[in-house]
């Protein structure tokens, strides 16, 4: 436990202002995947604000650990850590998905300082980061890789090859973060296919699987460190999630995976928001 | 007969009034049945409705066995991902055979304008036509989707379907017999033919219109089968012209002008090209502003026109 009490409070503060910066990205009306952006942003404010070696002043120092972003289409969660690293105006917010803006719908590492790789079709980051962390190895590197990756996206077969070659490579500098908010695009992913003992999948290829509730700060920052600390090979955590986390009209349901919010519920979203700052200063 | 704009809901309740009397019809889709409205059929029957989840590569194989069993498999996802995530298992397990197994890839071209390049497809028709055994439609609205979902069930064999995500303007004749292969004349004309397909049917009819007013006649022909190409029909619809245009929203390498211009080489006529160049697309706040950025408008079609003309 590397941490104070401080940063606890500290890093939930960031992650109440990493949903505000979403918040601002899909006004009423625009449609955008709020669902599986919130239900990670508690994990990526760790991530970006605690345990990943970021150089606010430089997104392409060679030092900074690698976020690959695998479950593309919840690229607004990133965007909304990289913005507050200055990386670049927070004006992009407001033109996002636009053909002038630089935020993309789905990661583009040419387009973006601060993302690491192209993803959006489900399946991908894993290997990618894998790669990344072969690669850091080869060359003697610390640099330490982390894989987002949606539950539904566990039904693409590459999913599974990465997790066996990376296994096989015992790449202890990869860490894989699985969102299990329980919903991808259609329906639940339990009903879609068979997900149960999913930690016990992840171990008995080879993993060194950590799991926790994926909204409560402490769990996050000790699985992240758990993760890093553990030698033998490649770690995933499990963190259990609710996909609209924080923002009760969408929290669990289906339909705001990709959906634009109306007028009211925009204004709920904002409450929540200023609800949640009002609870941590408490 | 029917009279929504949108390919998508026309490709999905066709299938369901397909499904009622052909028990044979089973769809598969990966997590996108609500974009594809291949869920429309789910909720129909859902008993031969297949969600395999995002496993695309999954689905198409399953759906190469179950036309071995004898069914007739839909396969459904985004272009991008029902062509290129499983092109290998397209390959193999469906085209080499020639099993009968339908692909519909929706929000073809550029039509998911705001997801960006890795959802757009410019590259599908490339794919699947260079399979042998493969059959490529690509309708201009509703109307032919409509005849062309009942025209897949009728023929054996692997055919792709590629249709818009946003809703076309009705163009096509809904009288009209419709039999796969065929290409439709849209407009009479004598001095260039444009050889259109999907959303650039419609655009190469406005094109018409933008060209009579400056005195110039184009004949517009909507090639909705890529493949076969019916190579006597392209070159009748040739006949006294002064060159060729082809227009696709699909890059200009390996779609339909492609296809054209080999069909067309040993002829002596100049032809352009008119598609998305070579390279990926991009998010945008709407459809438009990516046909107009792309250079997919009526007056890019023109242009192509004049400098035909121009050149002669
Ligand atoms: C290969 C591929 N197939 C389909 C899609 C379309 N798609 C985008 S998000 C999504 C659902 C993702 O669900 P999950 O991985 O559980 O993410 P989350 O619920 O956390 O947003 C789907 C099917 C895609 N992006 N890539």
């Amino acid at each position: 436990m590397n941490y104070s009490q401080e940063q606890v409070t500290k890093l939930k503060k960031k992650a109440i202002q990493v949903r505000a910066n979403i918040l601002e990205m899909i006004p009423p009306g625009k449609v955008g995947h709020l669902g599986g952006s919130s239900s990670i942003a508690d994990v990526m404010a760790a991530l970006y604000f605690h345990a990943m070696n970021v150089n606010a002043s430089d997104p392409k120092d060679s030092k900074r650990d690698r976020l690959i972003m695998s479950k593309g289409h919840a690229v607004l969660v990133q965007y909304a850590c990289l913005v507050e690293f200055g990386y670049f105006s927070r004006e992009e917010l407001g033109k996002v998905k636009t053909f002038k803006g630089m935020l993309q719908g789905h990661p583009d590492m040419d387009k973006t300082p601060g993302i690491e790789a192209v993803t959006g079709s489900l399946g991908q980051g894993l290997s990618v980061a894998l790669g990344l962390a072969l690669g850091f190895r080869l060359d003697k590197l610390p640099n330490h890789v982390y894989a987002i990756l949606g539950d539904g996206e566990l039904a693409e077969g590459q999913v599974w090859e990465a997790v066996m070659a990376a296994h096989g490579f015992k790449a202890n500098n990869l860490t894989a973060i699985v969102d299990f908010n329980g919903l991808q695009a259609t329906s639940t992913t339990k009903e879609i296919f068979p997900i149960e003992n999913l930690a016990q999948k992840w171990s008995s290829f080879g993993w060194n699987v950590i799991e926790i509730d994926g909204h409560n700060m402490v769990q996050i920052l000790d699985a992240l460190e758990a993760a890093k600390a553990f030698t033998e090979g490649p770690s995933v955590i499990l963190a259990h999630t609710i996909k609209g986390k924080c923002f009760p009209f969408a929290e669990g349901k289906a339909k705001y995976h990709n959906a634009a919010m109306t007028e009211d519920e925009y204004k709920e979203a904002w409450a929540c928001i200023e609800n949640l700052k009002k609870e941590v200063e408490a | 007969m029917r009279t929504s704009d949108s390919l998508r809901k026309t490709y999905g309740e066709t299938l369901v009034e397909l499904g009622k009397d052909n028990k044979d019809i089973v769809m598969l889709e990966a997590d996108l049945g609500n974009s594809t409205m291949s869920a429309m059929f789910g909720a129909a029957y859902p008993d031969r409705y297949f969600q395999v989840g995002i496993a695309e590569q999954n689905m198409a194989s399953v759906a190469a066995g179950l036309s071995l069993a004898g069914k007739i498999p839909f396969i459904n996802s985004f272009a991008v991902f029902a062509t290129g995530r499983g092109y290998d298992q397209i390959r193999s397990s469906v085209a080499i055979a020639s099993l009968n197994v339908k692909i519909c890839g929706s929000s073809a071209g550029l039509s998911d304008f705001g997801d960006g390049k890795t959802h757009q497809s410019i590259d599908d028709i490339a794919l699947m036509q260079v399979l042998p055994n493969m059959t490529v439609l690509s309708p201009c609205d509703a109307i032919e989707t409509e005849k062309m979902a009942k025209a897949m069930v009728e023929c054996d064999g692997p055919i792709y379907l590629r249709i818009n995500r946003n809703d076309l303007p009705l163009v096509s004749d809904p009288k009209a017999n419709y039999k796969i292969g065929q290409m439709t004349e849209m407009v009479q004309g004598k001095d260039v033919v444009v050889f259109a397909t999907g959303v650039m049917v419609q655009q190469s009819m406005e094109a018409a219109k933008i060209l009579e007013k400056e005195g110039i006649s184009i004949r517009v022909v909507n090639v909705s089968t890529i493949k076969p190409l019916d190579i006597d029909a392209l070159e009748s619809f040739c006949d006294g012209v002064k060159g060729v245009v082809t227009a696709e929203e699909h890059s200009i390498i390996g779609g339909l002008g492609s296809a054209v211009c080999s069909a067309l080489s040993n002829k002596r006529l100049p032809i352009e090209v008119l598609g998305v160049q070579d390279r990926f697309g991009t998010s945008a706040e709407n459809y438009s502003i990516l046909l107009k950025n792309f250079g997919l408008e009526s007056e890019d079609v023109a242009k192509k026109v004049r400098k035909i003309l121009a050149d002669n």
